[in-house]
């Protein structure tokens, strides 16, 4: 969590429509509210590290065995300029091959982390795959799949004599997706590391059902968080519509 | 209103009858704290404008078959459209420009067939009600656009669609968005459809302006992004600022996935029936303490 006491900026009110006493009132009106709810998100980030340091000490037993099954692929969106703290990023990595994952895609937008984990990461990943993506895989990599569709389209029906309207299904979207290199398996989780709760153009096309976990700022991660978010998806139980 | 503030302030204003002690003057009390309470609500609206207000929220109305069930009414689908109504009139107070609901996912056809047939019901019955003379759409000037794949309707309540898109097509108040059989998977391969039949159009025009209609076989064709961003139902829409998701669920299930990129989401715990003005005003809280990293985030992308 960033900044957290620091005020949000401010719209201009019109100033021909409120006298300047009334704009004062309500500027600090707003700035007051702001701070009651500063103060609510410090208590309640505070109460969240204290249960973290407590979980990663292993002092609670629902903690102890957790039931990985269902996750068979943890994705995470850590935001760019965190992403630069290359330190970090393998920290996490290591947590998370540690805890038994076995496929990770890590994701940043500006494609930081293509660039700076380009080399080997067996290290730290100890038989974990580990994909790389940025925010041209996501809308990019749809426009590609399209072309690709249209291509294979026109080169089937624009010499037959009765052209018909193209209906894709959602499978032959999949497949596309693959053929032109961005396809990848739907993640069950995703955790994001940044001051906000947005998953910043993670693959739309994968995230249909994902649980998205916010878990505040990469340089203050905390083990026992990861350990609480795995926990909670470990209970969930999806009904996917019906 | 919904149902447990109505109660309290029903509760209220019995209190206030007693205390004056006149069975006549209870109906100018109730006018009187009515009026009391739109004008806080004002005064709490000024306040919350000092800061930006979100342009557009996208609301999962989650919670609906819970809250029946630990109410033991009937249909918590009723509920929840009182709940929707109250929540719409606050967003339009606020000055929210456009607001989009997820009212029934392409998913949800898995249900019973009873319980599918009555949503249907519910939800005709509801769209006729707000084409009437004193509903909120005529309040505000809403233009409604319903998204999604229509032709998986039952004719009663595609027709009813079309009517409401129709009669509020020339509406320029805020904008209300229904998706209804709607999944963004299925959007984005309507766009796709769409984008390759235009392309194609292209191609045999150009093919027709040489000289003996040629038309090159094994072509390449480029759809950009911005070619389907034009054929998403959401075309004439800004992105949603905030995507709610009530009853603390946390996945997106499908709804508006190209168009959240930038987006807050926010799932506060409460089921979709008691979602009301204070939660409405702690997400726009949330989201003014998240507007300066999204708009800096969101314009790296531009």
């Amino acid at each position: 969590m960033t900044n957290i006491l620091a005020p949000p900026p401010v719209q201009p009110i019109p100033s021909f429509r409120l006298p300047w006493f009334v704009r004062l009132v309500l500027r600090q009106c707003w700035l007051m509210i702001h701070l009651l709810f500063s103060i609510y998100q410090f208590g309640s980030h505070f109460l969240q590290v204290v249960e973290s340091y407590i979980i990663s000490l292993g002092l609670l037993q629902s903690y102890q065995n957790l039931q990985l099954h269902n996750l068979r692929h943890l994705a995470i969106v850590v935001d760019s300029e965190e992403a630069r703290n290359t330190l970090k990023v393998k920290e996490l990595l290591h947590w998370v091959s540690k805890i038994g994952v076995n496929y990770l895609t890590l994701y940043d937008m500006e494609g930081v982390l293509k660039k700076s984990l380009d080399g080997d990461l067996s290290n730290f990943t100890s038989g974990m795959t580990v994909k790389l993506l940025s925010f041209t895989d996501g809308k990019g990599g749809l426009a590609k799949a399209a072309s690709f569709l249209c291509s294979k389209y026109q080169n089937d029906e624009l010499t037959s004599y009765n052209m018909k309207d193209p209906k894709i299904t959602e499978s032959e979207i999949s497949d596309a997706l693959n053929a032109v290199g961005c396809g990848g398996p739907d993640p069950d989780l995703l955790l994001v590391y940044g001051p906000v709760r947005c998953h910043l153009g993670f693959p739309a096309w994968r995230i249909r059902y994902t649980e998205i976990i916010h878990m505040g700022s990469l340089k203050s991660m905390k083990y026992g968080a990861i350990l609480k978010a795995l926990f909670e998806f470990s209970k969930k139980q999806q009904n996917y519509g019906s | 209103m919904q149902k447990s503030q109505q109660r309290g302030e029903n509760r209220v204003v019995v209190i206030l009858d007693a205390l004056v002690g006149s069975a006549g003057i209870s109906g100018e009390m109730s006018a009187i704290f009515g009026n009391l309470c739109c004008m806080f609500r004002r005064c709490l609206f000024s306040v919350l404008s000092v800061g930006p207000i979100p342009n557009h929220i996208a609301f999962i109305m989650d919670g609906n078959r819970r809250y029946a069930k630990r109410t033991q009414i009937s249909t918590g689908h009723r509920v929840g459209f009182s709940a929707l109504i109250s929540v719409l009139r606050y967003c339009y107070e606020i000055g929210v420009k456009y607001v989009t609901i997820y009212a029934f996912s392409i998913d949800n056809f898995k249900r019973k067939p009873e319980e599918v047939q009555s949503t249907m019901d519910l939800m005709q019955e509801k769209i006729d009600e707000l084409l009437e003379e004193h509903s909120i759409v005529n309040k505000y000037g809403i233009r409604m656009n319903f998204w999604g794949n229509l032709n998986l309707l039952n004719d009663a309540v595609r027709l009813s669609v079309e009517k409401a898109m129709r009669n509020t097509s020339n509406n320029t108040g805020p904008v209300l968005s229904v998706c209804v059989a709607y999944t963004s998977t299925n959007e984005i391969t309507h766009a796709i459809e769409k984008s390759c039949c235009q392309k194609t159009e292209m191609m045999k025009r150009r093919a027709n302006g040489f000289e003996n209609g040629f038309v090159e076989k094994n072509t390449q064709t480029m759809v950009t992004v911005v070619d389907l961003e034009m054929h998403l139902f959401s075309n004439d829409c800004p992105d949603p600022d905030i995507i709610i998701r009530t009853s603390g669920e946390t996945r997106l299930s499908n709804f508006l996935l190209w168009q959240s990129s930038f987006s807050h989401l926010q799932n506060p715990a409460p089921l979709w029936p008691e979602f009301s003005l204070r939660h409405l005003v702690w997400a726009i809280l949330s989201y003014q303490r998240a507007y300066p990293y999204l708009q800096n985030r969101s314009k790296k992308m531009l």
